[in-house]
């Protein structure tokens, strides 16, 4: 109906469908990464077959957890967090409802083309040109949506957590395509636009800005809004907001140079990524601040909630994960950890500690309310899945810490006439033990996931048309 | 560096810090003194913001940081052409390190040069040596317990491609070695493949099932012994093996034996003159060790790698 009425419902379809995929590419993702890090510990688990060889499997997961399940976890949560806080429908449900299919579309044909080789050989964004077309197509898209839904906005203000949202889609998109830019040989086939030093300076701008923006930026607007609510409690400091706002997104793009500590990039773009990292400190800990104080007053919920319990934990892993990161970044650390099992320790202490966990939080605070359900099937189990969460993550870090700089340590380890003390495939042997423990935490994680999905299943078949229509009501 | 993008990078830098520095001032600007449970008047779907002041030890360490990064700047290189006053750069670094290493481990060596391989190889303090070296440059390709593999010859037997003699080794190590075995099938076509492949099994004593032997000696003498010998033998001045004996270097199996035929093999081994004479002459004695008789130096204790 084309009629110039008022809308008086959220459009709860489009998040509803982005809730429930973040549910099932966060097995999926989450499973491969457990199956690769099985190929670790017996590597003839590839049988022998190209397409079940870790060079292929890696990027379909990284692909898988960090686009699938991460992006649909940022998609659902921004269109149910800019509809809410600006009071307003969703700007175009056609083009809401084309972002949906045409990510999926793009994480299928993830799905396809990985596994058989086609890659154009750039971490985390290995997809081949004609993907990478529709990913451009679908995120300008997503933006027109996001920011025709603040247009709409019923107040004077908009909410701290959609200045994060906002910043995050439109710094993904330049990201995406500046880094994509290439030269098609074929249609499975391209070459980079950039060449040497330069290619792989802008592949770090966009690789750590991916984890800037996309992994963190994106999911600070999640955490801006689903911790204050799930609390109950003001956000603690709005001064504290912009300035952290502000000098996190200025500070995040130039700190890409520290992937590239000694190499062949000039010294001083080296010295200006490693001092921008360090700088960045402060900024970041200041959302981990303005999230954690805002529980003040209210810590003893923590004992009866268990979603509480998953956002604060991803923020005090948040905490944990972007001090680690700018030590990292100081040239004598790096000179240890960089080319070690620290650095995959580092990534998933923010990507199953922080991103996974306060999506996780998030899902099980806006499912029952999409559904017009009063809570989740099973409070218990929601509190086994954040016990096996966490101690699936503390498993995988720790493993990595200790496998990193045993691997940093025995590879710079020298004899008295000079030679090396130990050869590669020694430190590879020393690595062995910590493989399995990283497996074991990886499938707790997963099982966690698998309780979750059951969990969201229940709910949501409990759920009658009529509540769920309710539910998405303006008030 | 042009002086243009020099002073973009300076002048970017520069108006950035000084931008991160008044964002944190000005926010800090009429701040309550202490804790409050004024909000800013907000609400958004229910959720309001307090007026909280920044944490003070969460500006002082801003603040620490900026500092640090600007004390940094002078210091290292990082402001466009500016040097930093130290006169840091990974290469210089790189390069008093090597500089560093050479005076302090070529004596080590030095020791050793006078002295021929075959004593060299005597010396357990030599071979340990040796030994390490050899884990660190030729493992990768020729096992830690240097028994090689699969296109990787094994220098622990008596058995030698291009030679055995100490010269021969070192010149191996020296100049490298690129073994070519052309690819035969479109000269000799896949039933002489098949043939000559049976015949050169045979030649080491293998039994093959429907082959015409004749037929593959025949093509043996026509193409092939002009490298491996009327005998095939081998001749090691050019790399072309013995193919009488039991040792494989592309596997045996008739399978195998074709596709060497069929599609030829290219040996690869590197130059190593990089390594310099003396790391050279310790590498000749421990390989040269290995294949001696009476080798009991070899066993250093050291754990043997897979």
């Amino acid at each position: 109906m084309s009629t110039a009425t008022t809308p008086t419902a959220y459009n709860y379809k489009v998040v509803r469908q982005f809730a429930i995929m973040t549910v099932v590419w966060g097995i999926v993702g989450m499973a491969l990464g457990v199956f690769i890090a099985a190929q670790l510990v017996w590597p003839q688990l590839s049988f022998d077959l190209p397409w079940l060889s870790f060079g292929r499997l890696r990027p379909l997961h990284t692909n898988a957890v960090i686009f699938a399940f991460g992006g649909c976890a940022l998609m659902a949560t921004s269109y149910y967090v800019v509809q809410r806080t600006s009071q307003a429908r969703i700007f175009s449900d056609g083009l809401a409802a084309f972002t949906f299919w045409g990510w999926q579309a793009v994480i299928v044909l993830a799905v396809i083309t990985l596994p058989m080789g086609m890659t154009s050989t750039k971490e985390y964004a290995e997809l081949e040109w004609p993907i990478d077309i529709l990913i451009a197509l679908v995120w300008v898209s997503y933006g027109v949506v996001f920011f025709g839904t603040i247009m709409k906005r019923k107040m004077k203000h908009i909410y701290v957590g959609n200045w994060f949202y906002g910043a995050f889609i439109i710094t993904v998109a330049i990201l995406h395509i500046v880094n994509s830019a290439a030269m098609p040989v074929s249609l499975f086939k391209s070459y980079s636009a950039y060449a040497g030093a330069t290619d792989a300076m802008v592949q770090w701008w966009y690789g750590h800005n991916a984890v800037g923006f996309f992994l963190t930026a994106g999911f600070l607007g999640m955490m801006y809004y689903f911790v204050p609510k799930q609390a109950n409690r003001p956000i603690y400091s709005y001064r504290l907001s912009i300035v952290h706002f502000w000098a996190l997104i200025a500070l995040y793009i130039w700190a890409g140079p520290h992937h590239l500590h000694y190499t062949a990039l000039p010294d001083w773009a080296q010295s200006l990524g490693m001092v921008m990292s360090l700088i960045l400190l402060a900024p970041s800990w200041g959302g981990m601040i303005n999230g954690m104080m805002t529980l003040s007053g209210a810590w003893h919920k923590l004992r009866t909630d268990p979603i509480l319990r998953f956002l604060v934990v991803a923020l005090a892993f948040y905490g944990m994960s972007t001090f680690e990161g700018p030590m990292m970044a100081i040239k004598t650390v790096n000179a240890l950890s960089h080319y070690t099992d620290w650095t995959i320790g580092h990534v998933h202490a923010g990507a199953l500690g922080w991103v996974a966990m306060i999506s996780i939080g998030a899902l099980y605070h806006m499912i029952p309310k999409l559904f017009g359900r009063e809570q989740m099937y099973s409070v218990g189990l929601i509190n086994a899945h954040f016990w096996l969460a966490t101690i699936g993550t503390v498993l995988y870090i720790v493993s990595m810490w200790v496998n990193g700089i045993t691997q940093g340590l025995m590879w710079r380890a020298v004899n008295v006439d000079g030679t090396l003390t130990y050869s590669f495939v020694e430190a590879l042997e020393a690595s062995h033990p910590g493989f399995v423990v990283r497996m074991i935490g990886g499938a707790f994680f997963l099982i966690g996931m698998l309780a979750m999905a059951y969990n969201v299943w229940r709910t949501v078949r409990q759920s009658e048309s009529a509540e769920a229509e309710a539910a998405a009501q303006m008030v | 560096m042009s002086n243009f993008w020099s002073g973009y990078i300076i002048a970017l830098t520069t108006v950035f810090l000084i931008l991160i520095t008044w964002l944190l001032f000005a926010t800090r600007k009429g701040q309550k003194a202490d804790q409050t449970d004024q909000t800013t008047g907000h609400s958004f779907d229910g959720i309001e913001e307090y007026d909280n002041p920044l944490p003070r030890w969460w500006f002082m360490l801003f603040i620490a940081t900026i500092v640090f990064s600007v004390v940094y700047l002078v210091l290292y290189p990082g402001m466009g052409k500016w040097k930093g006053l130290l006169g840091w750069t990974q290469i210089e670094q790189y390069q008093d390190e090597v500089v560093r290493a050479e005076e302090q481990f070529a004596p080590i060596f030095a020791r050793y040069v006078d002295m021929p391989v075959e004593d060299v190889a005597r010396d357990e303090d030599a071979v340990r040596i040796g030994q390490r070296l050899f884990a660190t440059n030729c493992s990768v390709c020729h096992g830690s317990d240097a028994r090689g593999a699969f296109g990787f010859p094994n220098l622990a037997d008596n058995d030698w491609i291009w030679g055995g003699s100490v010269d021969q080794i070192k010149t191996t190590l020296r100049e490298g070695r690129q073994a070519a075995m052309p690819a035969w099938l479109a000269v000799i076509g896949e039933a002489g493949v098949r043939n000559t492949a049976g015949y050169v099994r045979s030649l080491a004593g293998l039994e093959t099932e429907n082959v015409d032997l004749e037929a593959g000696q025949k093509v043996f003498q026509t193409n092939c012994v002009a490298c491996h010998g009327p005998e095939g033998k081998g001749n090691p001045m050019l790399g072309a093996p013995n193919l009488t004996d039991d040792i494989w270097l592309y596997g045996s199996s008739m399978l195998q034996v074709q596709h060497t035929l069929r599609y030829g093999r290219n040996g690869n081994m590197p130059a190593q003159a990089h390594l310099g004479e003396d790391k050279i002459h310790m590498l000749a004695s421990y390989v040269y060790s290995l294949s001696q008789e009476d080798g009991e130096v070899t066993d250093t204790g050291r754990p043997k790698g897979r």
